[in-house]
Parts: C-alpha cells; structure tokens; sequence
C-alpha cells in the first residue's frame, strides 16, 4: 500500500492533510484501516468540539474490535464526515479520501508528524 | 518462556493467498484473507473454504470405548451408530463444562472425538485418564490430521464435482470416509456456521492439493477462503456456543441451555452424573439466568464482558457480540437474569463503555437456514 506524499502522518495512524486557512483534513491510514479490519461504527468528534493532539476524540469499531480514535492536532473541529456515520465502510474502501473523518481549525500541531516516507518505514 | 506458535499444513498458502494471520489457541491461524464480512455473506450464500487443522483429533479404539466414551463424556455414545456423528461435552466432576465435542463413530470400535484447539490436550488428558478402566486405546491423532471445511449452499455441488461419495445419502451430523479429488479423506456433514456442509479430515500432507482442488472446483460457484473472523459471526448469528464464551467450566450444560447433550438413561456411571443431576434440578425449578439474543437498536457492538442492564441494575453478562452482517445490526449472546430472559422483555440494554444502548431480547438463533 502506498501512502500518499502530501499527507503528514502520526504515530496513532492518522493522516493530516495540507493546511489550508488553518483548517487540515483528518483521516486514518490505509495501514490502520486494514489492521482494524471492516469498520462497522464509526463516532467522531462534533462540529464545535475541542480536539488534542494525542488525546482520544472517538472511536472506530470494527467486527473485532473497538480503537480509540485520536487526533494528531489540537484545534476545533469544523466537519465531521456524516457519510462515514452513515457508511462506515467508506474508511476501509477508501481511507484517504471519502473515508476522511473530520476537519479541524488548528491551534496547536506536534512537531514529530511524519513524512509519508518517514511513515512508511514507521508503519512497516 | 513461550513457545513459537504452531502451523498448519496450509500455512504457506495462506500466507501466498495473503490472510491476515492471528494466534488462536497456540497456532498461527488465517483471520481473514481480505474483508470478514465478504467472507461471511459468502458462506451464506455460496460457500466458503475454512482451514480448521487447529482442532484436535483423539481416536478411540477397542471393544469397550464406546463404553469408556459413555463414562468420560455426558452422552451416550456407544448407542451412536457407525458413520453417525453427535454433539456432545466432556465435564468436570462438579458438572463444569471442560469441552464441548463432536463424536464420530467410524466403525464398531473406533470413535475420533474432535476437540477445540484450546482444550485438545485437556480433553486428552481427561481422556486418556477415564478410559483407564475399559478395554480400549486413546491416541493422540493431532498430528495426524488436517481439517477442511467447506460450508454454504453451493458446497454440495462443488463437492460432488470431486468426489464419488454418496453425498445425497449423508445426513446432517453424519460422516462417511472416501476419497475427495484423489484424497483419501473423512467426509463428514457437519460445521458451525448455520449452513449446509462438509468437514474433511485429511493427512497433512493431502491438505494443499484438497484446498486447491476445492478452489478450482468452486471458483464458478463463487466458493472464497474464510478465516476465523467471519467464522465466529456465522456461528454467532446461527446461535452455536463457542468454548470459553457460553462455556466454560463454571458452566454445566444445564446453564448453557443445552441439557439436552446430558443423557442420564445411559448404561453405568459417569464422570459429573451427581452434579449434574442437581444442575437439572436447579434449572427445571428456576434457572437462575439464561442464555438469550440480543439485537441492537443502534449500531455500537456489545463485546463480551459486557454488562446487560435493566431500570439501572445489572441482570446479565454479554458472552459473545459482534455486527451481524445477515441483519445489518449488533448482535449478541448473553447469560441473562431469568426475570428479563423473556424474548420482547422491554428495557434492557447492554452498557457499552458508560453508555446504556438499548437491546431487544430475542430467542436464539438469529439466523436459521432455508432447507
């Protein structure tokens, strides 16, 4: 699996996209979507909540298991994707793009968000 | 120290194939090959190939163990007839559920006994130690065997296309030995996933060329290789208990709902029979708790360990959950109280992580097959 070059990635397997006025986009890796197997329920953060980097924002649940999801910035949620609630199979199809999961205002970034290459050799 | 976990026959092709691999019980076993719940709806509407070497095979033989299975075990086995085969389990003396097994009779004095990878060396032990007494021999048959299954509506089909077997003539819980694309095998109709098929017990060495076979056979049909995960959905819905989640050995079959393995009109004693019988007594006064479905309303996933709540008291305990993928919503096995065991029984729920969601109480299965 390939993960994509303009994306920033964190050690919790999420990926941030180009900061655009402020505001990334949030999704979860393809490597992660497949470690969790077919996600099933998926409850994100809501519109006007404050999010922390590294702290849980909520969960993904697949047909195995229950994961915490986090957020690799801090900021305000702006969107949350209702086609993943609605279709939570979309992380797995296409976990890069229509399974993104939330859009967040940010205030405060890690400095250790990696590189696709740097996560790659992360991810194994 | 721990030991490097165990392979089957038909690792390397499970690895070639792609499957995400998972310890089950000591062995490195396929979870899945690519999404569970396409393996799942496969099964229930085509068929599936499952790679079940991980089970354990013990082999009786000699002119009493019939009579040495109807001591060691809560059936009566030695009225089982050649080329049947029954459902049953092994106890404790206290009645505690060690196992539960399927017992083939292969002939006059020979009976394998298949027992779940996790308890194999129990059951052994607990075997080897109860037919003392009886003229027979317990073998150790682990190694002798692997365990194909081929299960779904079209498995019939694929399988005669590769065997001259009277299939039509081998009833449900029924095995018969022949020979399946060339390979000698043990054709038995069994399987734990609600549907129509067939269990085959083959030499190590004949389980690549049977899957292949099997694949190439099925291809058309739409036959897929499944791992575990989608097993343990099938069996969910189908309502089949799973060792170590409905049953254990603080468990006897009475609370299981699954008195009816006990037979107390057998020839002789046996292992459990005193406590047992207290067990039936208990359960046909008042059953304290029952086993029962739940269904969701929402879409969060009960696991098991999870409490079953009612007007905000704790009536039960969660044994086995997961999505359903035949009704589209969670799904549930759960031990609950007797008072709120009734199917339709309003207000109870399953906490899930702080959050009460609500569950309908129904009876099991979730899923029964068209025949």
């Amino acid at each position: 699996m390939s993960n994509p070059q303009q994306l920033r990635y964190s050690k919790e397997h999420e990926w941030l996209s180009a900061v655009e006025d402020g505001v990334a986009t949030v999704g979860i890796t393809e490597f992660a979507a497949n470690a969790l197997g077919d996600v099933v329920f998926a409850q994100l953060p809501a519109v006007g909540d404050t999010v922390t980097a590294g702290e849980s924002c909520g969960e993904l649940e697949s047909t195995k298991s229950v994961s915490d999801l986090y957020s690799p910035v801090s900021g305000e949620v702006v969107a949350a994707n209702q086609d993943v609630v609605d279709d939570p199979a979309l992380v797995n199809s296409a976990p890069f793009e229509g399974g993104w999961l939330f859009k967040v205002k940010i205030t405060d970034e890690p400095a250790d968000l990696m590189s696709a290459d740097e996560y790659t050799a992360f991810a194994g | 120290m721990t030991e490097a976990p165990r392979r089957t026959a038909l690792d390397a092709l499970h690895r070639a194939l792609g499957a995400t691999m998972t310890d089950f019980a000591g062995w490195d076993m396929p979870l899945r090959y690519g999404s569970e719940r396409d393996e799942h709806v496969a099964v229930r509407t085509r068929a599936g190939l499952f790679d079940l070497s991980h089970m354990g095979e013990i082999t009786l033989t000699g002119p009493q163990a019939g009579r040495a299975l109807d001591f060691a075990l809560v059936g009566n086995l030695s009225a089982l007839a050649v080329g049947r085969a029954r459902y049953t389990m092994i106890c404790d003396a206290a009645g505690g559920i060690l196992d539960d097994l399927i017992v083939y009779r292969l002939a006059d004095e020979e009976f394998m006994v298949v027992a779940n990878a996790s308890n194999a060396q129990v059951v052994l032990d607990a075997l080897t130690e109860r037919a003392a007494g009886f003229e027979t021999a317990v073998r150790d048959d682990r190694e002798n065997y692997a365990l194909l299954a081929i299960q779904g509506p079209q498995s019939p089909g694929i399988l005669k296309s590769l065997t001259d077997a009277d299939l039509d003539g081998l009833k449900y819980y029924a095995g018969l030995p022949g020979t399946v694309a060339g390979v000698p095998a043990l054709i038995a109709r069994t399987g734990y996933t609600g549907e129509d098929g067939f269990e085959l017990f083959v030499a190590p060495a004949d389980a690549e060329r049977l899957w292949q076979a099997l694949t190439e056979a099925g291809a058309a049909a739409g036959l897929v290789p499944c791992g575990l995960s989608c097993r343990d959905t099938l069996r969910l819905e189908a309502g089949m208990p799973l060792y170590g989640h409905e049953l254990t050995t603080a468990t006897t079959p009475f609370d299981a709902g699954l008195g009816r393995v006990v037979k107390f009109d057998k020839e002789g004693d046996f292992v459990g029979r005193e406590a047992l019988t207290a067990a039936a007594e208990r359960a046909a006064a008042k059953a304290p708790r029952k086993l029962v479905g739940l269904i969701a309303e929402g879409r969060r996933v009960p696991r098991a360990g999870f409490q079953v709540v009612a007007d905000g008291q704790v009536v039960g305990e969660v044994t086995s959950g997961a999505p359903s993928p035949t009704l589209g919503k969670p799904i549930a096995i759960a031990y609950v109280d007797a008072a709120h065991a009734e199917p339709g029984t309003k207000g109870v729920a399953v906490d899930i992580r702080g959050t009460h969601e609500p569950y309908e109480v129904v009876a099991l299965p979730f899923y029964k097959r068209q025949r």
